[in-house]
């Protein structure tokens, strides 16, 4: 019997966003939880961001922008999984995101967006509950 | 201040009141909580009396205002004299819209300007570089060359309005555009003022806005400000942030122990230039963040005060006064902000401009109460502005010089922060410096201990937040935001092409080449980017020489 694996999240900062103190505080708390986390770092292309994904055989990307330019970004990341078969990877997102933005993103294939304020346990939860099965 | 038998006399009566008067209260009302602590997690006690200061000696410790250690303020008669300079941080979209936004903030009694850049300029790319896709005019105004400073500052007259850039990276590049379109509007270059951040430092701690390894960027921080002390005296040219260290998650004290750390390394390496500390000690200047606890914030900005004198004149044999004067501007704090029922935000601006107020700051922003939302529209940035002005000009806080003075609270605060702040700099002398404690992710290890703990105390309870874990109500989505689409990268981008296919390619090369030899060289580069950017050199391009002969800087994420 082998042992339960456990979720594998990667925690990415997109563009050259430099507020990483959510994403930062999130891989902790996620690792705390019982998740394996990947932080990235910054100044990540959508490219880079889908390569970790793949390599690291991650169930969920997380992404987080504070510059306003997640329209862009997220849904490119999206994309360039679905591109490299990786269609159940569960992507979210977090940062400084209008709420009629969210509508377009969830349209784009992000998840969930949890903005400024979000406790991490309802991160934590949502993970676990929506977080492909294996 | 007190004889040790007055101190001695105050230990009993206390003793007494404990006993008598406050145990029997508590034994039928307990007090609210156990421990009661600062938003940095400073316990905080019941009450302060004498005992609290016992060693406090009024000429040692606060002296007078404009005097050393300066601990009551940098001027003599501070706002008695004039108000601190009410300047709000504004970019967002092209020069054409950034401008118009300065012009209306001055229409509005605003006294300086302060320039917020796009991301795609802090790094040091153009607006038609694949990395800027997405990011141009975003968090600030799109600069790629001369030609978008000349209609950013357009109808501004540089010799009365002073202007602070957040610039750092590429802060000489900037700042060689700013004095050609000086220089142009017939303003000569010491009649100009204002500030670049010109950190570099805290880009690799906290920030992130960083683009060439540690040596050659404190190379280039140290060509700015030697340059800016013999041809532009009037312009600060560093200001040592503390802002986003304490935005990351620091607490207070750890804001001012950073900040200070990056000062004694920016000095030293002047030092190491050979630069007598009085040719340049006068001009450098900070900023600091202003949380919403009014008595650790005013006691942060007067410890900060009093160490910074201490370490100019101790540590680094300044002798004239203005060296050691530790002038800075504060920002209310953005992570302070909330998302949930944004109108709350008004009340917390108030409370931090009025603690940096009664703090001493030189200049003042005030957030926009939207801003945890999106960028500021004109409603909101001019609610910020008046939230100044009353302050200003109806709550009496401008009419007498540091009125927190005396209070045993602040002053044993004051001074709990100044402790922490010199233990903070004993260890990271120990750990080799600044730059050490950086390359060994220790200050950033620190502040984001700070983070978590903070967070953790949101999430239980434990501290209040009101509209996120406490009063919270179901909101209708805002509306009314201010969004820049994308078209302006495209505009951007198509103009910083056209620019590079009209200008005068001769010129343009040998600016270029120049710049390359005294890069090369070791030569002060400034007088080389004047040109380069007279020239029509865009920041990308300028970047880009340094890049090859500097390398990039690759960081280590440490969590």
């Amino acid at each position: 019997m082998s042992q339960e694996r456990k979720i594998k999240v990667i925690i990415a900062k997109p563009g050259l966003d430099g507020h990483d103190r959510g994403a930062k505080l999130l891989a902790r708390i996620l690792a705390e939880a019982g998740m394996e986390v990947v932080y990235t770092g910054l100044r990540q292309t959508p490219e880079m961001i889908v390569e970790t994904a793949l390599q690291e055989d991650a169930d969920v990307v997380g992404l987080s922008s504070l510059s306003g330019v997640h329209n862009y970004f997220f849904p490119r990341v999206v994309e360039l999984l679905r591109e490299k078969g990786l269609n159940d990877v569960l992507v979210i997102g977090g940062g400084i995101i209008p709420s009629d933005d969210v509508e377009f993103l969830k349209k784009s294939g992000v998840a969930e967006i949890f903005g400024p304020g979000t406790p991490t346990y309802e991160i934590v939860e949502y993970i676990k509950t929506h977080c492909r099965k294996r | 201040m007190f004889s040790k038998e007055k101190l001695e006399s105050i230990a009993n009566s206390k003793n007494q009141w404990e006993e008598k008067i406050l145990n029997p209260t508590i034994s039928k009302a307990p007090e609210r909580k156990r421990v009661f602590t600062t938003i940095s997690g400073t316990p905080v006690e019941r009450l302060y009396t004498p005992l609290d200061i016992s060693n406090f000696d009024y000429e040692r410790d606060l002296g007078y205002p404009g005097a050393y250690p300066f601990t009551r303020g940098v001027q003599p008669t501070m706002y008695r004299g004039r108000y601190w300079t009410m300047r709000q941080y504004a970019g967002f979209g092209s020069a054409v819209e950034t401008n118009r936004r300065f012009k209306y903030l001055l229409e509005q009694g605003q006294t300086g300007l302060s320039v917020a850049f796009d991301l795609p300029t802090q790094s040091g790319y153009d607006s038609d570089h694949p990395l800027a896709v997405g990011e141009v005019g975003k968090v600030g105004v799109a600069i790629d060359s001369i030609e978008d400073m000349k209609v950013l500052l357009d109808g501004i007259p540089l010799d009365q309005v002073t202007t602070s850039m957040t610039i750092n990276a590429p802060a000489t590049i900037l700042l060689a555009m700013y004095l050609a379109i000086a220089e142009e509007q017939g303003v000569s270059f010491d009649k100009v003022g204002g500030t670049v951040q010109n950190d570099i430092l805290k880009e690799y701690t906290v920030r992130g806005q960083y683009i060439f390894p540690p040596e050659p960027s404190m190379r280039l921080t140290v060509d700015l400000i030697e340059y800016c002390f013999k041809y532009v005296p009037r312009w600060n040219s560093i200001s040592i942030s503390g802002y986003h260290i304490r935005e990351a998650g620091s607490t207070a004290a750890q804001e001012v122990a950073f900040t200070i750390a990056d000062g004694i390394a920016y000095v030293q390496s002047c030092i190491d230039r050979g630069l007598h500390v009085d040719k340049f000690g006068p001009r450098l200047s900070f900023f600091f963040n202003a949380f919403t606890n009014v008595f650790e914030e005013v006691a942060k900005f007067r410890a900060a005060r009093r160490c910074w004198a201490r370490i100019m004149k101790e540590r680094f044999g300044a002798k004239d006064p203005r060296s050691m004067m530790m002038r800075y501007h504060v920002q209310t704090g953005g992570v302070t902000l909330t998302a949930q029922q944004p109108l709350n935000n008004i009340i917390r601006v108030a409370l931090q401009a009025f603690a940096a107020a009664v703090g001493g700051c030189q200049s003042l922003h005030t957030n926009s109460y939207d801003e945890a939302l999106c960028l500021p529209t004109e409603q909101s940035v001019t609610v910020a502005l008046r939230t100044q002005q009353i302050i200003a000009e109806e709550s009496g806080a401008t009419d007498t010089i540091d009125p927190f003075a005396g209070s045993y609270y602040v002053e044993a605060m004051t001074n709990k922060i100044e402790e922490e702040v010199e233990r903070y700099l004993k260890k990271i002398d120990e750990l080799g410096g600044t730059l050490k404690a950086i390359e060994q992710g220790f200050i950033q290890k620190e502040i984001q201990e700070s983070a978590y703990r903070f967070q953790k105390e949101i999430e239980s309870g434990e501290r209040v937040y009101v509209g996120v874990n406490k009063y919270i109500m179901d909101e209708p989505p805002p509306t009314n935001l201010l969004k820049v689409d994308m078209e302006v990268g495209r505009r951007e981008a198509e103009k910083v092409k056209a620019l590079r296919a009209s200008r005068d390619q001769k010129r343009w090369k040998e600016a270029l080449d120049k710049l390359r030899e005294v890069t090369i060289s070791g030569e002060n580069v400034m007088p080389a980017v004047i040109e380069a950017v007279k020239a029509k050199a865009t920041v990308g391009e300028i970047c880009d020489l340094w890049r090859e002969v500097f390398g990039e800087y690759r960081p280590e994420a440490f969590i």
